[in-house]
């Protein structure tokens, strides 16, 4: 399991180890996404978040299995770290029908309802005003769900943001918005096309809201701060929005290397890495390390079982093929 | 019975769901207080309360996204866009979101919810503001397409969509808001994807849609006059189709002409006339004939924009220039 869903029946120190393991989990599962993509398991596309795992542990850990995620195409590590099995998200990276939606929506548009994750977006800002309809019906219906919604630092230039934003602040939304900032945007850095330095959070005002920055490489502090607006959002206080400056340590998508990045740069945030960060920390604290290793060889053996049982999965079967355009299951439009 | 307007049919369909439904909400801009910049939901503000019934910004991808995701999490959201032109600036909340999200999800997500929408010409708007857009919707896959074209359709056919598990693009003829009829007391809900004979005619089959069927209809009685019985067939769903009714009607009558409102080049009726042509080839007597819009912007002065838009008489010159021909 990689899930950290709050369990509030653990110590303090159990609760830290969970985040550590949920984020080795994103990180090796992501590893094995990248190889079975050299090695043509894993077709079309995908966007890995290595490097930038302690947003997706630390978020998911101050979250109730009821509260919603809304993630990018850049999703695979916020829909794990609600508690989504391996097996299903490698075979819908691989398009089998053993996927998380039977190879139907692919490595970009993960979503397990039954897990809270209310599907991962391709279109650049889509999905924030998509969080508030959530926000709303939740607001409505009396119930304190709250909506997370992740976007990368390359969507707060898009229209769909800033309605969004507007929105969820005059009706008082319980949604928060969280912005990975990883300093570029696909392959043009952000600053460049930006018109302020924090592109999330020095907005923030524009709408009423707080200006919050957190070091997105600390799951600790994502934990903390992701826990103060998600209680403000329960209480009916409305929505936050949450900066958290990070790095991708890959290129953007597939094979892209990521060239065009000066080197420091990736050194100097290779020595940031959030998981030999956090797993010192531990060790700090008095976790013991032989705990950590087995913790460590239990989520490659998770790993290696997921990518054998995705890969014995068949290909999805032309049944499919028409199913659940309509909500009936069908795909007929006429008669 | 009483005798409504298209206008006032719109608030009391809306009004006849969110009574029976605590799960239907409507939101759009100006719809509360204000009633709706074409009227069409006065009172629903007064009787539901401004938490049902949620005045918006200007901001047509946070309405369209809204509903979305109310839909998707418990609720049958109403979202109102007040010109069918303004899709075009919340095309991929429509066309990339709610059209494909279930497809993609295997299923898990359902969206109950209806967009509504001002369609259409005859008011001198010019082109930002006049479009008939029924192709737009029509061509992607997962939307249900459905435009009324009198006040008791309204009503029957909104209680159809709203109560459908699918996203339903509801569009309502500007130009037939202050059209009046009789309409029967009590609950009136109608099935999505069933097309309607209007009239009975011998010689011609006439199919039409929204504000193209009562001048589908104008034509037929001076078609009569003239000789040539038409059978007319209101369409008022495009997506479900009712081919069944319009391949038994044109089988009948042994030719068929559209009456379309959009502009010619991908319109709907094209794609029945390609239907009709595969399954019914054998029963025309005659070429399938499109009487359309033009494919241009529509103009902004009365003169222009009635040479534009499809005519009582430019159907009668074209259906009688065709059947003599």
């Amino acid at each position: 399991m990689t899930s950290t869903q709050a369990a509030p029946e653990l110590s303090y120190l159990e609760h830290k180890v969970a985040m550590y393991r949920s984020q080795v989990a994103l990180r090796r599962f992501e590893q094995r996404a990248y190889d079975l993509f050299l090695e043509n398991y894993v077709k079309g596309t995908s966007h890995l978040s290595i490097g930038q795992e302690a947003i997706a542990a630390g978020v998911a850990a101050a979250m109730r299995p009821t509260d919603w995620t809304f993630a990018t195409y850049r999703g695979h590590a916020h829909t794990l770290a609600r508690g989504v099995p391996m097996t299903p998200v490698f075979a819908e990276l691989m398009g089998r029908s053993n996927g998380l939606m039977a190879g139907k929506g692919g490595s970009m548009h993960l979503t397990s309802v039954e897990h809270g994750v209310m599907g991962s977006y391709a279109i650049i800002g889509a999905h924030l005003p998509i969080a508030c309809g959530a926000a709303w019906s939740a607001q409505y219906r009396g119930t304190d769900q709250v909506a997370v919604c992740f976007f990368g630092d390359g969507s707060v230039n898009i229209g769909a943001f800033h309605e969004a934003l507007n929105f969820a602040a005059i009706w008082k939304l319980p949604v928060i918005f969280f912005c990975e900032n990883n300093l570029w945007m696909e392959y043009t850095r952000t600053s460049e096309v930006t018109a302020v330095a924090n592109p999330a959070a020095d907005r923030a005002s524009a709408y009423g809201l707080e200006s919050i920055i957190v070091d997105g490489n600390d799951a600790d502090a994502v934990y903390e701060v992701a826990s103060l607006a998600i209680a403000r959002a329960r209480a009916g206080e409305g929505p936050s929005m949450i900066e958290a400056k990070t790095y991708r340590h890959g290129g953007h998508s597939r094979a892209d290397p990521g060239k065009y990045r000066p080197d420091d740069e990736l050194a100097e945030w290779l020595l940031k890495d959030p998981i030999p960060l956090y797993r010192s920390r531990l060790l700090e604290m008095g976790v013991d390390e032989d705990e950590l290793l087995v913790l460590e060889a239990d989520v490659d053996a998770e790993v290696d079982t997921a990518t054998n049982e995705a890969k014995a999965g068949a290909a999805p079967g032309e049944e499919l093929l028409f199913q659940d355009v309509w909500a009936d299951g069908s795909g007929s439009w006429r008669n | 019975m009483a005798q409504l307007t298209f206008r006032e049919a719109i608030a009391r369909g809306i009004a006849q769901e969110m009574r029976r439904d605590e799960s239907v909400v409507f939101l759009g801009e100006d719809v509360g207080a204000a009633g709706g910049v074409f009227k069409g939901t006065v009172g629903l503000f007064e009787e539901f309360g401004p938490l049902r019934v949620r005045d918006t910004p200007i901001s047509e991808q946070a309405i369209l996204g809204a509903a979305m995701g109310a839909s998707m999490t418990g609720l049958r959201p109403i979202a109102e866009i007040m010109f069918a032109d303004f899709f075009a600036v919340c095309w991929d909340i429509v066309a990339n979101e709610i059209a494909k999200s279930r497809y993609m999800t295997n299923g898990q997500l359902t969206f109950p919810l209806v967009i509504r929408s001002g369609n259409g010409g005859g008011l001198r708007f010019g082109a930002q503001h006049s479009q008939s857009v029924e192709n737009w919707a029509m061509m992607i896959p997962g939307l249900k397409v459905v435009v009324p074209s009198n006040a008791t359709d309204v009503i029957g056919l909104m209680a159809a969509s709203v109560r459908d598990n699918d996203p339903v693009i509801f569009l309502e003829a500007k130009a037939l808001y202050a059209s009046k009829m009789d309409v029967p007391d009590g609950e009136i809900v109608d099935t999505l994807g069933s097309a309607k004979v209007l009239r009975e005619g011998t010689d011609a089959t006439v199919v039409a849609l929204g504000a193209m069927v009562p001048k589908a209809l104008a034509a037929a009685e001076e078609l009569s006059n003239a000789g040539i019985e038409c059978t007319v067939v209101d369409v008022r769903s495009l997506v479900p189709l009712d081919m069944t009714t319009i391949l038994r009607e044109v089988s009948a009558t042994g030719r068929l002409f559209t009456v379309e409102e959009n502009p010619r080049l991908c319109g709907w009726g094209g794609e029945l006339s390609s239907i009709v042509s595969e399954e019914a080839f054998y029963d025309l007597d005659g070429p399938i004939v499109r009487i359309t819009t033009p494919h241009i912007p529509l103009p902004a002065a009365d003169a222009l924009e009635d040479l534009a838009i499809p005519s009582v008489e430019r159907i009668v010159t074209t259906i009688a220039k065709s059947m003599n021909s």
